[in-house]
């Protein structure tokens, strides 16, 4: 049953995931389509895979300050009535849940009917996320940090990082695991960016650091492409083309002060989910146990460490037992983790591809399909704020 | 503390700190080129708050001082950063960077460099003393604060 009924605010079960598209995945700089382009086709693959008149889309929603704007999709495709057009605050991957959260939430207010939620990226045509230069002065958070030298996205993780390994015990070994994970999925998936190029111990220690604790290999990839799913009330997701994956629960946003620069977040060894899992678990009435598979932002392996501790399949201080290859893969670990690859070996798309994967997973349509699919979780953003979980859920959940 | 004049710790070349064109943190800019730091303390209800904010984030009096602490503290977390991400800091590597906590000013943290060898063993808790480095001749002017051992 849905709590339709009830009045309780929420959104467990009253929208559905009916379509998923992306585009193909390339290295940074790599796509042969500007951005926009990129945009249009993940969405219309989205349509397609529903078996939707593109035309009755009537909302959008991204996050990370997506340039691919709404009115102008609304326009090229041709689209009838533009109801909502929602964009999540904050930058990059902590707004990847987010932004269907906004999506589920106007479809249960009544302000849409059928919304796209996608994320485009072309970086050969707008410059990459890592690098900084040709700026004279700097003010605001980055005024504290960039003259010292700390500047792109890994030296701004790496020390939330390392306090983190500091007051629990974590060993290196932990977030290698999580790396080798993401490249053992990948090794099956032929849309992986590093589909064809596995990983290894040796070869995730002797590859070069980045700044300590992250080796080359704790990062994320930078990649272009654009990916799209297409939400719509729960009483239509039968009337499409793939089974519906149901929106359990979403939460959003950070713990008190999380965003109190620079560097001074009072819970600091953290992936600012304190409050945000309980929120989660809370909307969709299920408990860590209850999940099959879980998609967890690497921006950093470090973030994925704690914010997998922070939902509760592990306390911090059982990092390093919990936190091995044999747990993390599908399709019978304990806890299947980043069964696409992820961030770190199938397309960096800012989170958006592990929604999707989400989403094949509870269709049963994963390339590293787990046995026990009613419940996948997406963790999105570790370490920023604000930051942003969903649960989604195949129709015997609800 | 010290303050002899000495090369810069990374290459010239990155970005100027500039206050926000607000003015907030001005004071706290120009401390810095008088070897002062300073760090807002609310005078109603005794709260330390850093980065600066237009208010006092405990009891919301908008009547926020601006206070002179001891450059002191201790090693909160650290990074040893090998890969540069900026043109002017090609070939300069690796180096470190510092998060340091003030327990004397309500234990805000602010980031600099560690100065010294930067393969040094670093030990998280380690007492730091604050080293003033001055960019005269940069345009516009501005001064850092980085760390070393407490001597």
């Amino acid at each position: 049953m849905t709590a339709r009924a009830t009045g309780e605010r929420t959104l467990r079960g009253r929208v559905a995931v009916i379509g998923i598209g992306e585009t193909n995945y390339y290295r940074h700089g790599a796509s042969p389509d500007p951005e926009f382009k990129l945009a249009l086709k993940a969405i219309l693959a989205a349509c397609n895979d529903a078996g939707l008149d593109p035309r009755e889309i009537d909302g959008f929603s991204s996050y990370s300050d997506d340039r691919s704007d709404a009115a102008r999709l609304a326009a090229a495709l041709g689209i009838r009535r533009l109801s909502t057009t929602t964009m999540q605050w904050g930058g990059g991957g902590g707004g990847c849940c987010a932004a269907v959260a906004n999506a589920a939430a106007s479809i249960v207010a009544g302000l849409a009917d059928c919304v796209v939620v996608f994320r485009s990226l072309a970086q050969g045509q707008y410059g990459r996320f890592g690098q900084a230069g040709g700026i004279g002065t700097i003010s605001g958070e980055r005024a504290y940090l960039m003259p010292y030298g700390v500047l792109a996205p890994p030296q701004r993780f790496a020390m939330r990082v390392r306090r983190y390994m500091h007051e629990h015990g974590v060993r290196q070994e932990a977030m290698q695991a999580i790396a080798l994970a993401s490249y053992h999925h990948a090794q099956s998936n032929p849309r992986a960016v590093m589909f064809g190029k596995p990983l290894d111990p040796e070869k995730y220690n002797a590859s070069r650091w980045i700044a300590e604790p992250f080796h080359l290999f704790d990062c994320c990839m930078e990649n272009d492409g654009a990916a799209a799913i297409i939400l719509v009330p729960e009483e239509r997701a039968g009337d499409f083309r793939n089974k519906p994956a149901y929106v359990l629960g979403a939460a959003t946003g950070a713990g008190y002060r999380s965003g109190a620069m620079p560097h001074n977040s009072p819970q600091y060894a953290s992936a600012s989910f304190e409050t945000l899992a309980p929120a989660l678990y809370r909307m969709a009435g299920i408990s860590p146990a209850d999940v099959d598979v879980v998609q967890s932002y690497e921006n950093f392996t470090g973030g994925v460490v704690m914010a997998l501790a922070e939902h509760g399949f592990f306390k911090p201080e059982e990092a390093n037992d919990f936190l091995v290859l044999d747990n993390l893969i599908a399709p019978s670990g304990r806890l299947p983790l980043n069964t696409s690859g992820g961030n770190l070996a199938e397309c960096y798309m800012h989170g958006f591809e592990l929604v999707i994967e989400a989403v094949r997973q509870i269709r049963g349509q994963s390339v590293n399909q787990v046995k026990r699919n009613d419940v996948a979780m997406v963790i999105g953003g570790p370490m920023v704020t604000p930051a942003s979980n969903l649960l989604l859920g195949s129709g015997a959940t609800l | 503390m010290s303050d002899t004049p000495r090369a810069a710790y990374l290459p010239e070349g990155l970005p100027s700190p500039v206050p926000e064109n607000d003015g907030l943190s001005a004071p706290y800019w120009a401390g810095l080129q008088q070897n002062r730091l300073l760090v807002q303390r609310c005078p109603h209800c005794t709260t330390w708050q850093f980065g600066p904010e237009w208010l006092c984030h405990h009891c919301h009096s908008f009547d926020v001082e601006w206070t002179e602490v001891e450059p002191r503290g201790r090693i909160f977390s650290w990074e040893r950063i090998w890969s540069p991400s900026h043109d002017a800091l090609r070939g300069r590597g690796p180096y470190l960077a510092v998060l340091v906590e003030l327990p004397h000013a309500g234990h805000v943290r602010m980031v600099g460099n560690l100065l010294g060898d930067p393969l040094q063993t670093i030990t998280i808790g380690t007492d730091v003393e604050g080293v003033f480095e001055h960019h005269h001749d940069a345009v516009p002017r501005y001064s850092l604060l980085h760390w070393q051992a407490a001597g």
